[in-house]
């Protein structure tokens, strides 16, 4: 029986029986796989469709899939996507409003039920991000029910990051890599030598459950010990860091530092950085009623604070220049953030870096004002 | 989320382009309480929605009422709203006029253009409770005479021996009996006690700005300055992002927000 | 009420206030006591400005004609306020006509006079050019700001 906080161990033949438990718990698996050379999260159902073997090489604006010497199942960073694709879809339809012949309309909401998704490979930093999340959609006075389905019934099933990507910096923001609270389950996988094995820690009652169903062992010293290292391997190759001491303050007083004409320079607005930020929620809707009008949609998608439109106010938008929308994203995730939400807005996964065509690096945007502020 | 069903039941032409709306529930449920200065999130079928603040006496529960400029797609929409029409409301939402206190206090109402609108409840609500206040003034500012909203109330208040009002309008024919020039040159003529003052203003951003400048040029203190703010907004719920106004969402920390907390980030570009 | 000097007067108009007292005399000296009724011309666009107006107590309105509806007020004037600059430049023409809204009191003041002994008496012309250009400061922003037509823009709600 696996208790909460008392590791245990399940050998990679015995993995598929953890996928086996999960999905007869009544959860739709959804984990990292391989498709158009990245690793995407998508539907699985064995371990086959996880990327065994393969790693993933990132830099700013580089992302690589490379072969691995082992058959790891999770021995890569992160990809383009997270989790928030699931839990804050990029497009949900919110309502739908009907009108008769007499003017009388009526409006019903879309909430679409409870999925009960099992995330298989949740990384540290991705479970401060979920975390965060949380706080923006269902922490306030007005909790959205359609994040709130989602994630009421999500099982989160971490993994902790044995290998330290080019653009993590997840040490530096307190985010991992070793993951924290938060998780139903958290594995590490360890190859040594030639065994490979999972050391497993149940982190709530239903991870608990799930795990209890499973073969596995008691964790010996070791083991565990093996886990801890693999982990402070992950901790060490870190591709970058960024000082966030006092960071709030730091952009606070400089709003009008030259180094964000600089990055303007470069920056081509295009928003891919906040498609890919695990944290971003911005979102607009767009109406749109069926041909005979008598039943209009009303649909949330994700937005970007890049688009011109996303601060237009009658007359024009308050943010013009690429200049003030790189600022407002950078600031907002980084010191406005914290008085919105009590958190950082950055978890460290580096994906604004890797995923920005033109490499600009959010960690070198700090360090530079960092270097040279203002006040 | 969702937004209910409100049936238009009157509607009267304020200016050339700008409509007040009395609305009245369209289903079973109850009308709506709300605070001077809340707005409402109004749904135009199949065109969209937009935050639009109440106008209306927060005395009196029925009908909610709005005052609205037609300056898009939306709001054009709700303008054309017939009596008979439904609209769709969801709210009330974001911060109100501090009128809870107003006691022993000069409240100073600065307007300007269809800026009246919000603080109309306010106004209403500080008649209301005229003998605890210290005085009561209106500066109003707008175009010309013929783009002020209430000119049927402003006429009646004009008499009102409540009320010290003063209109400034940037043209007008010779028949008009108000100032011409802008409204900042009404707050340097005026009889003010500035510790006694609270000021609520409202009207374009850079009215705003230069009336805030005004007042505390005659010595009042920026806490007592507040300002109805806009920012683009799609869900009034702090989720869709845009109306980040710095730390602040305007839709939860505002739209009525204190001057000494937004006077860092009115002084910056493009926040 | 007991008759009050020009210079007392004077010294309560902001225009004028804390100057000393050999300043006040010496302008005062080129001004008199005035009044119109509502509705009266003070000025007509494009005559000879010799005169100037510090409003006492009253409103002016400052107006141009236009082709049809009547002229165009372009600003009200009231208390402490000056009304007309053209006498102090070449070729010392009223730019708009100056009418009283409201009975006004006003003191006018002969503008050849002043200049006068603004040109032998460079330190009163110049304590008196310092005020002036203040006041036409204030009114050049008050101009600004209307001409944004801040109003065209919409304001929340």
């Amino acid at each position: 029986m696996a208790v909460e906080g008392v590791a245990t161990t399940i050998e990679r033949g015995a993995f598929d029986g953890l996928l086996t438990a999960i999905a007869r718990s009544g959860y739709e698996l959804i984990g990292p796989t391989i498709r158009d050379g990245a690793i995407v999260y998508d539907e699985i159902a064995t371990s086959a469709d996880l990327p065994i073997g393969w790693t993933d090489e990132q830099d700013g604006g580089s992302y690589r899939l490379r072969r691995r010497d082992d058959e790891a199942l999770f021995g890569y960073a992160v990809g383009p996507q997270s989790w928030k694709r699931f839990l804050h879809p990029p497009e949900v339809t919110l309502w739908r409003a009907s009108r008769d012949g007499d003017g009388a309309m009526a409006i019903e909401s879309c909430e679409d039920g409870k999925p009960s998704y099992a995330f298989v490979g949740v990384r540290s930093c991705e479970l401060h991000a979920i975390a965060i999340q949380d706080r923006v959609m269902v922490g306030g006075e007005h909790p959205d029910p359609f994040y709130a389905a989602r994630r009421d019934g999500a099982l989160l099933v971490a993994v902790n990051c044995t290998v330290g990507g080019g653009t993590c910096f997840c040490v530096s923001m307190g985010t991992g890599p070793r993951a924290g609270p938060g998780f139903d389950i958290a594995l590490t996988e360890v190859i040594d030598g030639g065994r490979h094995y999972f050391l497993c820690e149940a982190g709530s009652e239903p991870g608990a459950a799930i795990l209890a169903a499973v073969e596995q062992a008691p964790a010996r010293a070791a083991e565990a010990a093996a886990a801890t290292a693999a982990i402070a391997v992950a901790a060490r190759h870190q591709g970058r860091s960024m000082e966030a001491d006092g960071i709030r303050e730091l952009l606070y007083d400089n709003y009008e530092h030259p180094r964000w004409d600089e990055v303007s320079e470069r920056c081509l607005t295009c928003g891919n950085c906040t498609m890919v930020c695990p944290t971003c929620f911005c979102t607009t809707v767009e109406d749109s009623t069926d041909l005979a009008g008598a039943e209009a949609d009303r649909t949330r998608r994700w937005d970007s604070c890049f688009t011109m439109d996303f601060s237009y106010v009658h007359g024009g938008s308050v943010r013009a220049s690429a200049r003030s929308r790189y600022r407002q994203w950078m600031t907002h995730k980084l010191a406005t953030w914290i008085d919105q939400f009590g958190t950082s807005g950055c978890v460290g996964c580096g994906r604004c870096i890797t995923w920005c065509p033109v490499a600009i690096d959010i960690t070198e945007e700090v360090a530079a004002i960092r270097a040279d502020a203002i006040d | 989320m969702t937004p209910r069903p409100w049936r238009v039941t009157g509607r009267r032409r304020e200016t050339a382009d700008s409509w007040t709306l009395d609305l009245e529930p369209a289903d079973d449920g109850a009308p709506m309480s709300f605070l001077p200065g809340q707005f409402n999130m109004i749904y135009a079928f199949g065109i969209g929605e937009a935050p639009i603040s109440i106008s209306g006496d927060p005395g009196a529960d029925r009908p909610l009422v709005h005052t609205v400029r037609d300056v898009g797609a939306v709001s054009a929409a709700i303008c054309r709203a017939a009596p008979g029409e439904v609209l769709g409301v969801r709210g009330p939402y974001g911060s109100a006029w501090p009128v809870a206190a107003l006691g022993g206090r000069h409240v100073l109402i600065v307007a300007g253009g269809v800026g009246l609108a919000p603080l109309r409840p306010a106004l209403r609500a500080a008649l209301e409770r005229r003998r605890e206040l210290a005085g009561l003034t209106l500066l109003l500012g707008g175009r010309t005479p013929a783009d002020l909203l209430f000119r049927d109330e402003l006429e009646e208040l004009g008499a009102d021996p409540r009320l010290e009002l003063a209109i400034s309008v940037d043209s007008a024919g010779s028949g008009w009996r108000g100032h011409v020039g802008v409204v900042t040159t009404l707050i340097d003529d005026l009889d003010l006690d500035p510790a006694r003052a609270t000021a609520l203003l409202c009207g374009p951003e850079v009215m705003m700005r230069f009336a805030a400048q005004a007042l505390i040029g005659r010595g009042m203190d920026r806490g007592d300055i507040y300002l109805s703010m806009e920012r683009n907004m799609k869900c009034a719920v702090t989720q869709c992002g845009r109306c980040q106004l710095g730390p602040a969402f305007v839709c939860r920390e505002g739209a009525v927000m204190r001057y000494c907390d937004i006077e860092r980030v009115l002084g910056l570009r493009e926040v | 009420m007991p008759m009050r000097s020009i210079e007392q007067v004077l010294a309560e108009v902001e225009t004028f206030a804390g100057l000393e007292r050999r300043h006040l005399d010496r302008i005062a000296g080129c001004g008199h006591n005035c009044g119109f009724a509502a509705g009266e011309t003070i000025a007509r666009e494009g005559d000879r400005a010799d005169t100037f107006y510090v409003i006492r107590h009253g409103r002016v309105a400052l107006e141009t004609p236009a082709p049809a509806g009547g002229p165009l007020l372009i600003a009200t004037l009231g208390d402490g306020a000056v009304v007309g600059w053209s006498w102090l430049f070449p070729p010392y023409r009223w730019t708009f006509d100056a009418r009283a809204i409201e009975d006004t009191r006003a003191i006018a003041f002969d503008g050849a006079c002043l200049r006068g002994k603004c040109d032998s008496d460079h330190e009163l012309g110049y304590v008196l050019m310092q005020r002036f250009a203040e006041i036409i400061l204030d009114r050049l922003q008050a101009a600004r700001l209307q001409l944004l037509d801040v109003y065209g823009e919409p304001a929340a709600g």
